[in-house]
């Protein structure tokens, strides 16, 4: 399983981002997953990847808190949503975990 | 250069959202307060609601809110003038949205991330620059470092923190 947080320099919001999805995935039973940290440094970069912005979570290549669909890619800081409406910069700690639970399960099941 | 407090601030004239121009300086202001902002980033999205209330509440005793919009909408263009006009037809702001786009007033400010606030007094100098308040994710803390400064503006009473850091996106300038 790769869990990796793809980020932009010019925003900077990931290590905020690293600190959620380390605390998410040590609830999760999985404290000591590595996270794979991927600077996106050019808009080739961002398209090629399905980028749409910085920071962005994926395990196995899937967003745990997927972007609305038809979302831009592109070099700039992603725009979440938090259960209660607000806008952040950052993902909502409850859907952040239990879209990574959700991941997480379907990798396991696949190696079985 | 970025002024500092207490310089004099760079005047300029720019289009709002229905191309009207929109002075920095205006007759009987007691402060203005000029914000760089945006429609993209999540920290200016995250601020806008306390910013657009001080706004509200400070108009009654003479305070200016001109809010700028200074990104590439080339490449980012969810900050080009229609989806600017979009959101102040939405009623989202409480004063002018004006748009930047030669980014020439963004560099004369320093403007370095969306959103970067500044308060002028009455004479036209600087009297503070920096974030709105001190998390953009509390919204409890109502742009307590603002209603700071305009009322020690509106006191003539000296800041006592003029300086915060500015937190958000970084300006997106054109290459």
């Amino acid at each position: 399983m790769t869990i990796e947080l793809l980020y932009w320099e010019g925003c900077p919001s990931h290590p905020q981002a690293l600190a959620q999805l380390r605390e998410a995935l040590a609830d999760l039973g999985h404290p000591d997953a590595e996270v794979v940290l991927r600077e996106v440094e050019t808009e080739a970069e961002a398209a090629e990847l399905g980028f749409c912005g910085s920071p962005t979570i994926r395990v196995d290549g899937a967003d745990p808190v997927p972007p609305p669909p038809g979302e831009p890619t592109g070099l700039t800081c992603r725009v979440y949503q938090l259960a209660d409406g607000r806008y952040s910069p950052t993902p909502d700690a409850g859907l952040l975990r239990d879209g990574l639970r959700r991941l997480i399960a379907t990798v396991e099941e696949r190696r079985r | 250069m970025t002024p500092r407090p207490g310089d004099p601030v760079p005047d300029f004239t720019l289009p709002d959202t229905s191309g009207a121009d929109v002075p920095l300086r205006s007759n009987g202001a007691a402060a203005t307060v000029v914000v760089f902002t945006c429609n993209h980033c999540p920290y200016a999205l995250a601020w806008h609601g306390r910013i657009n209330a001080v706004a509200r509440e400070y108009a009654e005793r003479g305070v200016r809110t001109l809010q700028i919009c200074p990104n590439d909408a080339e490449r980012y263009p969810r900050d080009a003038p229609d989806a600017m006009r979009a959101r102040v037809e939405a009623g989202e702001f409480a004063g002018p949205y004006l748009h930047d786009g030669s980014q020439e007033v963004a560099r004369a400010w320093g403007a370095r991330v969306t959103p970067d606030v500044f308060v002028v007094d009455a004479g036209g100098r600087l009297a503070y620059r920096g974030a709105p308040d001190a998390d953009h994710g509390d919204e409890s803390l109502a742009a307590a470092w603002l209603r700071a400064a305009l009322d020690a503006v509106l006191a003539g009473e000296p800041m006592a923190e003029p300086l915060t850091e500015p937190v958000g996106c970084s300006v997106k300038w054109r290459r």
